[in-house]
């Protein structure tokens, strides 16, 4: 079992022509995922290394039946490739892409929400299933099938615990960056319901950062609402406030936002917190004796 | 990116949001053929930086008179401004805006912003006008009106009306009800229209002449929306920025300085914000924050070293590269070359994650450099090696 993708997963590629949507498809369907079709205004008709590329992502599902998207279209025109997609009937989109404006994601999240589908990203490495499906830019190979989902907002650091969790022998169900933009489609809380509901898993890793109340949310539903253990990191304690950390969403404003305070909410939540990147999966593997 | 007030306003001014009449003086002189053109009995001096909290710090000046308007100006100009933004340093002040003085009648806070919570725009007012929101909102919260805005529709009349009268702008002037609805319209359309992150008026004032004003403004832009507004280059005041964060933006390196000895080079923002927290936890203080991006190539690597190492407290480097994509052997060989190219003096420590780490350690070992560049064995020896250094 696994959580929002699995080897059953078809998908469909927005912008699968351009540098890094061709670099990245190669990658996925070496990993064995299913990529069924893709999209490049333009370039219908053609055909990516036996992928057959459509002008449109409605035509693309009417012909493929993908029901899940994959994003590398540039800012620019991105949020209007979530919508798109939205209105395509996918049920799961992934936005890869880097620097979409933040008032684009508020008119798309709003869109893809308001016709019951999921989006997650934007800024984001994507989502892998280990051993079944990978979509996005991740390694695939420093995963392995497991006990551990792990959900994250950001992308290196989500590798560095995903390794760990490899080392220690324990593995991942399903991984999901969930991006590091203040306005994007799915959160930790929406994460932890998935991963609580999935038998397979039998822990959780959640990777935070400074900027926002999204770990402190999370920390109370968990306490209400997740029987499995959490480890967690927070990433910024030593971050200046009012500066903006490399994520757009990571920034310390009016006193709010600090990892003092999201490690303090998750301790109180019972949720263990390790101070380092480097003992997670140490952590982890004793957690689960 | 930040804008100047003087330069808010005219952003404000284009989208019909009423402000005091004002100019923008670089010196003295200017600043007094400022207040002459604009003409009245009353101006006021303003000193133009960033950081909020001006008035306290003395960078604010009502001037009643030509002289006053001179020897404001002259005082302001060149002075270093402290304020609780501007941390101990302060910021040297090279530009005042002189506005016509205004007969206020009643301050009022009003702000725009993206909410991440509501993942909306929300728009917030109070009554407190001139004080911090974040005051406010901890000690009277019930005084914050908010209206969130949905975004298929965009702000709507009776939504500014429900904020105008929450604000008892009539029990001042009922007439003053549409000249209120009206500013905030506006400001709701210039907000969406300029891709702003931020708007804050404050204070909004009511005057004894019947008008609503935006008496002070605060703007930020959305850096990712810049492509779809041309110019926006030029509102940018680099006197504001660290000059080696101007040097890394130029490179499309994302660095931030800080005040400790160990340079970090990381690939990714979360892990290089991980590598700081792992290099304080061992007893280390971080001298900056760095992402190199995926492409972390030789050239990349060698305008990185430059920039860290133009921080003379830097000590030692900590690189921490989490493989992924890229091969290993490939930075490897990158931070040799460019590690000689820059000739740098100061100790590497590298740690290296991923395919082909055993052929980068090989390479890091045999660079002919001795101690100087070392490989660590995972991210806890990266950090107690490199904190050993300094």
């Amino acid at each position: 079992m696994s959580v929002l993708v699995d080897k059953n997963s078809k998908v469909v590629v927005q912008g699968i022509t351009g540098a890094q949507g061709a670099l990245h498809t190669r990658a996925c369907l070496e990993y064995g995922t299913k990529i069924v079709a893709g999209v490049t205004p333009g370039k219908g008709g053609q055909s990516f290394d036996g992928v057959p590329v459509y002008n449109l992502v409605s035509e693309a599902v009417q012909a493929s039946g993908a029901n899940v998207s994959m994003i590398f279209v540039p800012p620019p025109f991105a949020a209007d490739a979530i919508m798109e997609a939205a209105d395509a009937d996918v049920d799961l989109i992934i936005c890869i892409t880097e620097g979409v404006p933040v008032l684009d994601m508020v008119r798309a999240v709003r869109y893809v929400k308001n016709r019951g589908k999921r989006l997650i990203g934007p800024n984001c490495p994507g989502i892998i299933t280990p051993g079944q499906c990978k979509l996005g830019i991740m390694p695939g190979y420093i995963h392995k099938p497991g006990v551990v989902g792990v959900v994250s907002r950001s992308g290196t650091l989500t590798y560095e615990a995903v390794w760990q969790l490899t080392e220690v022998g324990l593995g991942q169900t399903t991984c999901i960056g969930i991006g590091g933009d203040p306005v994007n489609g799915t959160n930790f809380i929406d994460c932890l319901e998935l991963f609580e509901k999935d038998p397979e898993t039998k822990a959780i890793v959640m990777i935070g950062e400074i900027g926002g109340t999204a770990e402190e949310d999370a920390a109370e539903y968990a306490k209400a609402n997740v029987t499995k253990p959490i480890v967690s990191f927070i990433a910024g304690q030593t971050a200046p406030p009012g500066r903006r950390m490399g994520h757009a969403g990571a920034i310390i404003s009016g006193g709010k936002g600090t990892a003092a305070e999201k490690m303090a909410a998750l301790k109180a939540a019972g949720i263990h917190v390790v101070t380092t990147p480097d003992t997670i999966g140490a952590k982890m593997a004793e957690v689960l004796g | 990116m930040k804008i100047h007030e003087y330069q808010a306003k005219e952003m404000l001014s284009r989208y019909d949001v009423p402000v005091p009449r004002g100019q923008v003086a670089f010196d003295v002189d200017q600043a007094v053929k400022a207040a002459e053109s604009l003409g009245g009995s009353v101006w006021v001096v303003k000193a133009q930086i960033h950081a909020g909290g001006r008035g306290k710090g003395g960078g604010v000046k009502v001037s009643k008179g030509m002289e006053e308007v001179r020897g404001n100006a002259q005082n302001i100009l060149g002075m270093t401004l402290v304020t609780h933004q501007t941390g101990p340093e302060g910021q040297l002040v090279k530009k005042v805006l002189i506005e016509e003085g205004m007969d206020i009648k009643k301050e009022f806070y009003m702000s725009m912003l993206v909410d991440r919570e509501t993942q909306s725009v929300v728009v917030l007012a109070s009554t407190e006008g001139g004080m911090e929101i974040e005051e406010v909102a901890a000690r009277t919260p019930e005084k914050i009106l908010r209206e969130t805005i949905d975004p298929a529709t965009g702000m709507l009349p009776f939504q500014a009306l429900r904020l105008a009268y929450g604000l008892k702008v009539h029990e001042h002037d009922p007439k003053l009800i549409r000249p209120m609805t009206k500013l905030l319209m506006n400001s709701y359309q210039a907000f969406i229209g300029e891709d702003c992150s931020l708007l804050e008026v404050n204070p909004l004032v009511l005057t004894g002449d019947g008008r609503a004003l935006a008496l002070d403004a605060k703007v930020t832009f959305d850096d990712s929306a810049s492509f779809r507004h041309n110019g926006r280059d030029q509102l940018r005041d680099l006197d504001e920025e660290e000059t080696l964060e101007i040097e890394a933006s130029e490179h499309d390196l994302n660095y931030i300085k800080l005040d400790g000895n160990i340079g970090c080079m990381v690939n990714g923002a979360g892990l290089a914000m991980g590598t700081m927290d792992i290099i304080k936890a061992n007893g280390g203080e971080p001298a900056n924050f760095l992402d190199v991006g995926g492409g972390v190539t030789q050239e990349r690597v060698a305008k990185a070293f430059v920039i860290i190492t133009k921080d003379p407290n830097v000590k030692a480097i900590l690189i921490n590269i989490f493989g992924g994509i890229v091969r290993c052997d490939v930075v490897a060989k990158g931070v040799v070359d460019a590690f000689k190219d820059v000739g740098l003096t100061i100790p590497v420590i590298v740690r290296l994650e991923g395919t082909n780490s055993d052929i980068a350690r090989d390479i890091i070992n045999n660079s002919g450099m001795g101690d100087k560049i070392q490989m660590a064995e995972g991210l806890t020896d990266a950090a107690r090696k490199t904190v050993a250094l300094v």
